[in-house]
C-alpha cells in the first residue's frame, strides 16, 4: 500500500473544487482514458482578467492524481496567471506533504494542465505535452521519445531540468515515459546526460555581494537544486524552516528525520551553502 | 477497523487449526528432521505426515511432493529443470496471462537464445488451444500454463494442454497456485508432469510451497548442497511451515465442497448485485469456466486505485488490475491480453473470497461500492460526459 501523507488522503477523500465552471476563462486538459489518468482544469479570472478567482477540476485517476488536482486548485486561487504558472510540480507535491516518487507524475500532470489552460487562454500554442497516446498536438515542437505515452524530448528535458532528475527510473516516476514497453529508456538516459552536461557547464560561483533578498533566494535555490536531490537519493528530505540573515534553519524529513548522522548532513548543507552563497552561513537543525 | 477481507487470491488468513498444528515446532520441538536422534525424529514423523496430507489433496504419491519456499520457486525450478534435462530443445511455450513468476522467467530466456511462444487468450480469457497445437514442436522443452488465472479466476483446460505437449515429447508444467484447494485436483489420473502449489493461498503461512513432480520425470534441482527432499531440493526443511501446509491441505480437502457451493453462491450474488446496481460495468472472464471464489469487475471511466482506497476506508480489502496500485504504468497484462479496453482495464476490481467470508460482509460491499463508483464518475471528466448522456 502506498504511504500517502494524511494531507494526500484528506484531499483524495474530500477533494476541494470538484466540478466545472461553465463560463471559465481558461480550460486546460491533459491525459486520456488510455493513459490511466486525465485532468480537466477550469480557471475563472476577475473583471480585470488579472487574478484567478475560482478554479475547478475533473480528474480520472488514482488517489494521488485526485489529491494533486485538488491541491492545485487551492494553490492557484488568488494568484495572477504568471504567479500560478510559477508553481512547480514539486510545490504541488510539497503542498500535499510529499508524494511517493512513483506518483510524482500526478503532480507533473497538474502543472501541465495549468500550463495548457493559460497557454490556451493567451492564444499561444499549447506547450510540449505528455500523457497521451500519439501526439495530441501534431504541430508541437520536439520529437516523441516515449511512444507508449506520447512524450516529447522537450517536455522530458524540462522535467529533468526542473526536478534535477538523474536516473531513467526517476524520469518514469515523474513523467511516465519509459514505463510502458521500456524501449525509450536508452534515449531517456541520453537526455539526462545532455541536461546534466548543461548543468555542469554553468558557472557555479559564490557571488561577490548579495542583498538580503537575493541571499534568501539563492539559499532556496541551492537547497532545491543541489541538496534536496542528494537527500532524495537516500530516501530523505529536508524542509527550509526559516532564514534569518545568515542563519538557515532546516528540518530533516523522511529517512533523514531521526537519522543518527543528521548532524553530518547539516554540516554538509552548511558547507555547500558557504561554497555557493555566502561564507558566513550557519545551518541549524530544528526538530522535525 | 475490522477488515472485510476479499483479497484471498493475494494471500489468505492462516486457519487457527493450522497455526495450532505448527505452533509446537518452533520453541519446543525445534529439532532438525534430518538429525539422527529422537528429538529430530519426532519432527521427521510430522513432516512425513504433512507430505502424506499434501499428496492426498493432490491425488499424488508422497514421493512426488517436493517442499519449496514458495510458488515462485516451484515455477522457476520446474522450467529451469526442463531446460537442463533437454539441452537440445530450445523452445518454451507459456501464455500471455501467466503470473510473473513464470512469464518473467520465460521472457528472460529469450535473451539466452531460447525461442519463447506466448499463447494468447480470447475476450473471456480462454486459452487459444489451436494456437497451442500449432506451437508445440519437436524443439519444445516445456509447456508451462497456469491452471487458473489469479486475476480473473479463468480455468485453463490443462489436461488437454498436457496431452498436446506430451504428443511432441515436451514436459508439461502448470502453475496451480490459485487452483489447489479451490477445485478438485487428481494427479493420479493426469498427464501433467509438474505442478506448483503455494501454501499461503490456502490458509497455510507464507514461505512454503510445493513442486509436484510426477514419478519418473527427469529432474535437475534448482538448489543443491543437501540431501533433503531426496536430493531434489537442498536446504533444511522449513518444518513448521511444512507441518502447517499439511494441515491446511487436509482442511482444504474437507472444505472443497463448501468452496464450490457456499463460497461460490456468495461470489455469484456479489457479482450479480453489483452488476445490477452499477451501469457501465463488465465481468472480466464472464462466460469462461472460472474459480468459484473469484470475480473481476471492470468499472468504466474510473480508476482502480481510487476505488480501492475508498473501499479500504470502509474496511473492505480487494485488489485491482489498475496500473497505479502496483506502481507500474500499464494496466494488468492479463486484462490487456483479453482485449479489455483501456476505458475499463484501469477500473477493474478483483474480489476473491474464502470460506471465512460471511453473507453480511457481502451485503456490506453491495451497499458500499455503488456510491463510491458514482462519486468517482461524478469527478471523472469521462464519467461526467456519460452520466450526462444517460439523462
Amino acid at each position: 500500500m502506498w504511504d500517502y501523507t494524511p494531507i494526500v488522503k484528506d484531499h483524495f477523500l474530500n477533494p476541494r473544487n470538484v466540478g466545472d465552471i461553465p463560463d471559465a476563462d481558461a480550460v486546460g486538459e491533459v491525459g486520456s482514458l488510455a493513459c490511466g489518468d486525465a485532468l480537466k482544469l477550469y480557471l475563472k479570472l476577475d473583471e480585470n482578467k488579472e487574478k484567478i478567482v475560482d478554479a475547478k477540476f475533473q480528474t480520472f485517476g488514482c488517489a494521488s492524481a485526485i489529491a494533486s488536482s485538488s491541491a492545485l486548485t487551492e494553490m492557484v486561487k488568488g494568484k495572477t496567471l504568471d504567479e500560478a504558472l510559477a508553481i512547480s510540480n514539486q510545490e504541488i507535491a510539497d503542498f500535499l506533504g510529499g508524494l511517493p516518487e512513483e506518483k510524482m507524475h500526478c503532480s507533473v500532470m497538474g502543472q501541465e494542465a495549468l500550463e495548457a489552460a493559460v497557454a490556451k487562454y493567451r492564444g499561444h500554442e499549447v506547450p510540449a505535452h505528455s500523457h497521451d497516446h500519439g501526439p495530441a498536438y501534431p504541430d508541437q515542437e520536439g520529437t516523441i521519445v516515449c511512444k507508449c505515452f506520447g512524450i516529447t524530448d522537450i517536455f522530458l528535458k524540462k522535467v529533468i531540468e526542473t526536478n534535477h532528475l538523474t536516473t531513467a527510473e526517476q524520469v518514469t516516476h515523474f513523467t511516465k515515459a519509459g514505463g510502458g514497453c521500456g524501449g525509450c529508456i536508452p534515449k531517456i538516459k541520453e537526455l539526462i546526460d545532455e541536461v546534466i552536461g548543461t548543468r555542469a557547464e554553468e558557472p557555479r560561483k559564490r557571488p561577490e555581494k548579495l542583498s538580503n533578498m537575493k541571499k534568501m533566494q539563492l539559499i532556496q535555490e541551492v537547497l532545491e537544486r543541489d541538496i534536496r536531490p542528494l537527500l532524495w537519493a537516500d530516501g530523505g528530505d529536508l524542509e527550509l524552516i526559516d532564514i534569518d540573515g545568515s542563519r538557515v534553519q532546516v528540518a530533516f524529513r523522511k529517512a533523514c528525520a531521526g537519522c543518527a548522522s543528521s548532524g553530518n548532513t547539516a554540516r554538509m548543507v552548511e558547507l555547500k551553502l558557504r561554497d555557493l552563497v555566502a561564507e558566513d552561513i550557519v545551518v541549524e537543525e530544528v526538530p522535525a | 477497523m475490522k477488515e472485510i477481507y476479499l483479497d484471498n487470491n493475494a494471500t489468505t488468513k492462516v486457519d487457527e487449526a493450522v497455526f495450532e498444528e505448527m505452533r509446537p515446532y518452533f520453541c519446543e520441538l525445534y529439532g532438525n528432521p534430518s538429525s539422527m536422534h529422537f528429538f529430530g525424529g519426532q519432527v521427521q514423523g510430522k513432516v512425513v505426515e504433512a507430505r502424506n496430507r499434501v499428496a492426498a489433496l493432490l491425488g499424488a504419491s508422497p514421493d512426488e511432493i517436493i517442499f519449496t519456499a514458495c510458488g515462485t520457486e516451484s515455477d522457476n525450478a520446474a522450467i529451469r529443470s526442463a531446460l537442463e534435462v533437454f539441452p537440445d530443445r530450445r523452445h518454451v511455450i507459456t501464455s500471455r496471462v501467466e503470473h510473473p513468476a513464470v512469464l518473467t522467467q520465460c521472457r528472460n530466456l529469450t535473451q539466452k537464445g531460447y525461442r519463447v511462444t506466448e499463447i494468447g487468450v480470447d475476450g473471456a480469457g480462454r486459452l487459444d488451444m489451436d494456437e497451442l497445437r500449432g506451437a508445440v514442436d519437436d524443439d519444445t522443452a516445456i509447456v508451462s500454463l497456469m491452471w487458473a488465472n489469479n486475476e480473473t479466476g479463468v480455468i485453463f483446460p490443462v489436461e488437454e494442454a498436457a496431452a498436446i505437449a506430451k504428443s511432441k515429447g515436451a514436459l508439461f508444467h502448470t502453475d496451480a497456485v490459485q487452483a489447489v484447494g479451490k477445485i478438485p485436483i487428481n494427479m493420479a489420473d493426469s498427464r501433467i508432469d509438474m505442478l506448483s502449489v503455494s501454501g499461503h493461498k490456502l490458509h497455510a503461512p507464507k514461505g512454503i510451497g510445493v513442486l509436484y513432480l510426477r514419478r519418473g520425470t527427469p529432474y535437475r534441482p534448482l538448489l543443491v548442497g543437501g540431501h533433503q527432499e531426496r536430493n531434489r531440493r537442498a536446504g533444511t526443511e522449513n518444518a513448521g511451515a511444512i507441518i502447517a501446509l499439511g494441515k491446511a491441505c487436509e482442511l482444504a480437502g474437507q472444505h472443497m465442497e463448501l468452496e464450490n457451493t457456499q463460497v461460490k453462491a456468495m461470489r455469484d450474488r456479489l457479482q450479480k448485485e453489483l452488476m445490477a446496481a452499477i451501469p457501465y460495468a463488465r465481468v472480466n472472464g464472464d462466460g469462461a469456466d472460472r474459480l468459484p471464489n473469484t470475480t473481476s469487475i471492470a468499472f468504466e471511466f474510473v480508476e482502480g486505485e481510487s476505488i480501492l482506497m475508498h473501499l479500504s476506508e470502509r474496511g473492505i480489502c480487494a485488489s485491482s488490475g489498475s496500473a497505479c496500485t502496483s506502481g507500474s504504468l500499464e494496466p494488468s497484462h492479463v486484462l490487456r491480453a483479453m482485449g479489455v479496453p483501456f476505458t475499463c482495464a484501469h477500473g477493474s476490481i478483483r474480489f476473491s473470497l474464502s470460506r471465512f467470508n460471511t453473507e453480511a460482509e457481502i451485503d456490506l460491499v453491495i451497499r458500499e461500492l455503488p456510491p463510491i463508483i458514482h462519486l468517482l464518475r461524478q469527478m471523472s471528466p469521462f464519467g461526467r460526459e456519460h452520466l450526462k448522456a444517460q439523462q
